[in-house]
C-alpha cells in the first residue's frame, strides 16, 4: 500500500466539515507554522522539493524565494483553481471533499509569504465549488483560523473565492491575474513575472491547489522526511485524475515510484483495460503533453521500465517521451482513433486561444480545420507535412504557453502516429467506417546495444 | 535622457551601438536603423503598453549579457525585451528568427481578405510591407477565410473588421488617448474582434488618430474613402492654427485639392503629433491652411513616385547593409527571365517613333 499524504483521511465521512476534519489532527499543522517564522517554513518547502502540481512542475520553493517584498507593498497569494485542462480533475476532488485540508495550506502559505489577503480563483464551471469552500472558509473563521490577529500569532488573513467565467486561458498566471483584477483574460507579457508585479502591481505568487494543499503535509512531517518519499527531484505524493479506457477511473495518490505499467494494471490503481482491449496510446498528463504510444509508455526508448514520476515520464525528451504535466492521465484503447482525438484536441485549442498573438490565434484554427479534413477523409499527403510545420511555427513563439500546448499534441500525434495519419488520408472511404487498431503501437522497440 | 542612467552596450547583428539602460531591442535597433530593424505590427512607442502580440519582431539573443551570457532560449519579442549589458542579437543574419517571421507573417495574411485593390490604406500598408519583405510568395491556407459582419462605427471611421490583423492599436489609442474607454475586443480567439461597446459611435475630439495607428486597412476614412489611390496624391506638411491640437499635419493633395489630412508621421510610420478630428475631417481647402512643402518619404515607398526633389532617401543604409550581410534588393520576378521586350541596352529614345515589338527582337 502506497503513502498517502493528501488523501489520507479520504475514508472518513464528513471529513469536509470542521469538526471533524479537525478531530482527525486538522489544523495541526496551522497551529505548528504559525509557531515558526515565514522564513523557515519556505524553507521547510525548499528542503521538501515540493514542486508545482499545476503542470510546469517548478520547484515551489524556490518560486517562493522570488516573491519581492517591497517595504509597505501588500502581497497576494492566489491560488489557482481554475483546472481546465481536459482529462485533469484532481483539484475538483480535493476542492470537494477536502476543503479544509485546502484552506489549513491556504493559511500557512499566506503566512510563510505574508499575504493577508488571499484569493482562489476557481473555474467558472465548477458551480458548486465556491459554496463548499465558502462554507469552510466560515468554519475556519469562526473557530479563530482567519481574520484579525490568528490564535494571537499577530497575523491577519483573509480568503476569498472569485468564480471565472470559463476561459481556459484563465488558468495561465497573468492571464488568471488580469482576470482577478476584473479585466480581460490575456495573459501579460513577461517580465515584470508576478512575483515582482503581479495582482494590483503588487508582488504575488501564483500556486495551484494541489501544491498549496501539499504544504500542510510537509509542516506536519517535516521537508526533510517529505522530501525521503518518492524518488530522485520528484518528491512526495502526487495526485492523478484517471480517464478513458480503463476500469476504474478516478482520483488517486501516488508516491513516485510505482512504474507506468503497475498504474494501469494493477487493481489498486486503474485495474486494466476494459472489454478485453488493448493499451494503445496514453497522455500522462493531461492534455498539452505529448500523447506516447503503449510501447514508449511502459518503457523507455533505452528499455528501461517508465516510472510514474517527473523524471522518468520526460525521459527521451519529446522525441521519445512525454511529460507528467497536470496528472490528468488518459488512456485510449485500441478502438480510439488517434486521429479524431488530436482533432478534438486541435478544436479545444482553437476555441480557447485568447487572440491575443498572431500564432495561436491564426495557427490554432488552421490546424484544426486541416485535422477536421484529414478525419472525414478529405485529406492529402502534404497535409501531414503542412501540420507539423505549423506547429513548429506556433511553439515557443508565442506570448503564454497556450501556444505550445496547442502545438505539442499535434506534434506528438504525427511524430508516433505518422501512419495513423497516412493511413486515413490514403483509405478516406474506409476510415469513415472503422479504425486503424492497434498496429504495431505496442510491439516491443527495438533497443540498441552496445558493446 | 538623464546623465545617471549607465549604458548598455548591445551588438544586433554584429552591429554595437550603446543605449541607455530600460531601452528595448527594437528600440536599440531604431537607432541603428537600416535592415537591422525588426518589423513592427503592433508595437507603437507612443502608446503605453503596445507591443508583443503580433511576433514579427521576434529576434534570437544569442548572448543575454556580459554578466550571464546564456542565450535565452525561445525567440523574444524585441518590442517588450530591454538590453543588458553586453547583450548579443540576431536579427536578419539568423535563420530562426527569418523561418519564424516567415511563419508570422503567413499566420498574419491567413484570414486577411487580400483585397488590396480596392483598399484605401493599399500604398502606405505595414502589411503590404511586412509581407513583400518577409513573406513567402504564396499561402498553403485552402479554406474559407473569416469574414465579420459590417459594423457602423459613425459618421466619419469606417471599421472593415475583415482585414483587421488584432494589434490592439487602436484599443490602446483610444484608452490612452480619450477620456473613457470607448471600444474594446470582443469575443476570442480567430473570432476575436474590434467594436465599440453597446455600438456606441466613437464621438471623440481625437478619436481620428486610430485611422493613422491601424497598421492595415481595417480602420479608414470616410470622407477619403475611395476618392483617390494614395500614390496618386502628393503628401504636403502644412499647419494651421488650431485650438485644439499642435495643428502640424500632412495635406494629401492633388492639384489645388486637399483629398485627405492625416498625422505626420516619422521613418517608422508613427504619428509624431496626434491631431483632432476638425483638422483631420473638416479643413479640406486649401486655404485652411499654411503649406510648408513636399513631405519627405522615404524612396522605398510607392507614394514618392512622384519623384519631387530632396526626396532621395539617406544614403547610409547600403552601407550599413553591406557592413550586415551585403543583402541585394528582393526581387520577385525578373522581367528579363520572360519577356524579351524590355531590353535595357536599347536606349528607347533613340528609336524613330514610337516603339515596336520589332525594335526588341534579338536578331535585330
Amino acid at each position: 500500500m502506497a503513502i498517502k499524504l493528501l488523501l489520507e483521511n479520504d475514508h472518513i465521512e464528513g471529513i469536509r466539515y470542521y469538526d471533524t476534519y479537525r478531530k482527525h489532527g486538522g489544523y495541526r499543522a496551522a497551529e505548528k507554522a504559525l509557531k515558526m517564522s515565514p522564513a523557515d517554513i519556505v524553507e521547510e518547502v525548499k528542503k521538501s522539493g515540493l514542486r508545482g502540481r499545476g503542470g510546469a512542475g517548478f520547484p515551489t520553493g524556490m518560486k517562493w524565494s522570488f516573491l519581492a517584498k517591497p517595504e509597505g507593498v501588500p502581497r497576494h497569494l492566489v491560488c489557482n483553481a481554475d483546472e481546465s485542462e481536459p482529462g485533469t480533475f484532481k483539484d475538483r476532488y480535493l476542492m470537494e471533499f477536502h476543503p479544509h485540508l485546502f484552506v489549513e495550506g491556504l493559511l500557512i502559505s499566506s503566512y510563510a509569504l505574508g499575504s493577508n489577503a488571499t484569493y482562489i480563483y476557481i473555474r467558472g464551471e465548477y458551480a458548486w465549488i465556491p459554496d463548499i469552500l465558502e462554507q469552510a472558509i466560515a468554519e475556519a473563521k469562526n473557530n479563530g483560523w482567519l481574520g484579525k490577529n490568528i490564535k494571537g500569532s499577530g497575523f491577519d488573513c483573509e480568503i476569498y473565492v472569485q468564480r471565472g467565467g470559463g476561459a481556459y486561458i484563465c488558468g495561465e498566471e497573468t492571464a488568471l491575474i488580469e482576470s482577478l483584477e476584473g479585466k480581460r483574460g490575456n495573459p501579460r507579457m513577461k517580465p515584470p513575472f508576478p512575483a515582482i508585479q503581479g495582482l494590483w502591481m503588487r508582488p504575488t505568487v501564483v500556486n495551484n491547489v494541489e501544491t498549496l494543499s501539499a504544504v500542510v503535509p510537509i509542516i506536519n512531517m517535516g521537508g526533510d522526511e517529505y522530501a525521503k518519499i518518492g524518488a530522485g527531484k520528484s518528491t512526495g505524493t502526487k495526485l492523478l485524475s484517471v480517464c478513458g479506457n480503463v476500469n476504474k477511473p478516478g482520483v488517486y495518490e501516488i508516491d513516485m515510484t510505482c512504474s507506468v505499467e503497475e498504474f494501469i494494471y494493477s487493481d489498486e490503481y486503474c485495474g486494466g483495460i476494459p472489454n478485453g482491449r488493448k493499451l494503445k496510446a496514453c497522455i500522462p498528463g493531461g492534455s498539452s503533453v505529448p500523447i506516447v504510444p503503449a510501447n514508449l509508455l511502459l518503457k523507455t526508448a533505452k528499455g528501461e521500465t517508465r516510472y510514474m514520476n517527473y523524471e522518468s515520464l520526460s525521459d527521451g525528451g519529446f522525441a521519445t517521451g512525454t511529460m507528467m504535466g497536470s496528472g490528468g492521465f488518459i488512456v485510449l484503447d485500441d478502438a480510439q482513433c488517434v486521429v479524431r482525438h488530436t482533432m478534438t484536441l486541435a478544436r479545444f485549442y482553437a476555441h480557447e486561444s485568447c487572440g491575443q498573438c498572431s500564432p495561436c490565434r491564426e495557427g490554432t484554427g488552421w490546424m484544426y480545420k486541416i485535422l477536421k479534413n484529414i478525419e472525414y477523409g478529405k485529406g492529402k499527403m502534404s497535409d501531414i507535412d503542412l501540420l507539423w510545420d505549423i506547429q513548429r511555427k506556433i511553439e515557443g513563439n508565442t506570448i503564454c504557453p497556450l501556444g505550445d500546448a496547442a502545438a505539442w499534441p499535434v506534434a506528438a500525434a504525427i511524430r508516433h502516429f505518422r501512419d495513423e495519419f497516412e493511413w486515413h488520408v490514403k483509405n478516406p472511404e474506409e476510415s469513415q467506417t472503422r479504425n486503424y487498431g492497434l498496429a504495431h503501437y505496442a510491439d516491443p522497440i527495438h533497443v540498441p546495444t552496445t558493446a | 535622457m538623464s546623465e545617471q542612467t549607465p549604458n548598455f552596450k548591445v551588438t544586433i547583428d554584429n552591429i554595437s551601438i550603446e543605449v541607455p539602460a530600460g531601452t528595448t531591442i527594437l528600440n536599440a535597433a531604431r537607432m541603428i536603423g537600416g535592415d537591422v530593424t525588426p518589423p513592427a505590427m503592433c508595437y507603437y512607442s507612443k502608446l503605453k503598453n503596445s507591443g508583443g502580440k503580433c511576433r514579427t519582431c521576434l529576434v534570437e539573443v544569442s548572448k543575454g549579457s556580459e554578466k550571464d551570457p546564456r542565450p535565452m532560449p525561445k525567440l523574444v519579442a524585441s518590442c517588450r525585451t530591454t538590453v543588458m549589458d553586453g547583450m548579443e542579437v540576431k536579427n536578419i543574419t539568423s535563420e530562426k528568427v527569418v523561418d519564424a517571421r516567415k511563419g508570422v507573417v503567413e499566420f498574419l495574411l491567413l484570414n486577411h481578405p487580400l483585397d488590396c485593390p480596392v483598399c484605401d490604406q493599399a500604398g502606405e500598408c505595414d502589411l503590404q510591407n511586412l509581407s513583400y519583405e518577409h513573406g513567402s510568395e504564396a499561402t498553403r491556407y485552402e479554406f474559407k477565410r473569416r469574414t465579420f459582419e459590417k459594423e457602423d462605427i459613425g459618421p466619419y471611421i469606417s471599421l472593415h473588421m475583415n482585414r483587421c490583423i488584432m494589434c490592439f492599436r487602436c484599443v490602446f489609442t483610444a484608452d490612452q488617448l480619450t477620456e473613457r474607454r470607448e471600444h474594446g475586443i470582443l469575443d476570442r480567439g480567430d473570432h476575436a474582434q474590434i467594436s465599440t461597446l453597446l455600438g456606441k459611435a466613437l464621438d471623440n475630439e481625437f478619436i481620428g488618430n486610430v485611422i493613422d495607428v491601424c497598421p492595415v486597412g481595417a480602420l479608414t476614412d470616410k470622407t477619403f474613402r475611395f476618392k483617390n489611390r494614395v500614390w496618386f496624391t502628393k503628401p504636403m506638411d502644412a499647419h494651421c492654427n488650431c485650438t485644439k491640437c499642435s495643428g502640424k499635419v500632412r495635406l494629401w493633395m492633388r492639384g489645388e485639392e486637399v483629398f485627405r489630412v492625416t498625422a505626420r508621421k516619422d521613418q517608422w510610420g508613427e504619428v509624431e503629433e496626434w491631431i483632432c478630428n476638425d483638422c483631420r475631417f473638416h479643413k479640406k481647402s486649401v486655404s485652411d491652411w499654411v503649406i510648408e512643402g513636399p513631405s519627405n518619404i522615404p524612396r522605398s515607398s510607392v507614394i514618392s513616385q512622384g519623384h519631387y526633389a530632396g526626396n532621395i532617401g539617406t544614403a547610409e543604409t547600403p552601407v550599413l547593409i553591406d557592413k550586415v550581410i551585403g543583402k541585394k534588393p528582393k526581387l520577385t520576378l525578373d522581367i528579363h527571365s520572360i519577356s524579351d521586350v524590355n531590353r535595357p541596352e536599347i536606349e528607347l529614345s533613340k528609336i524613330e517613333g514610337p516603339a515596336h515589338s520589332d525594335d526588341f527582337k534579338k536578331n535585330k
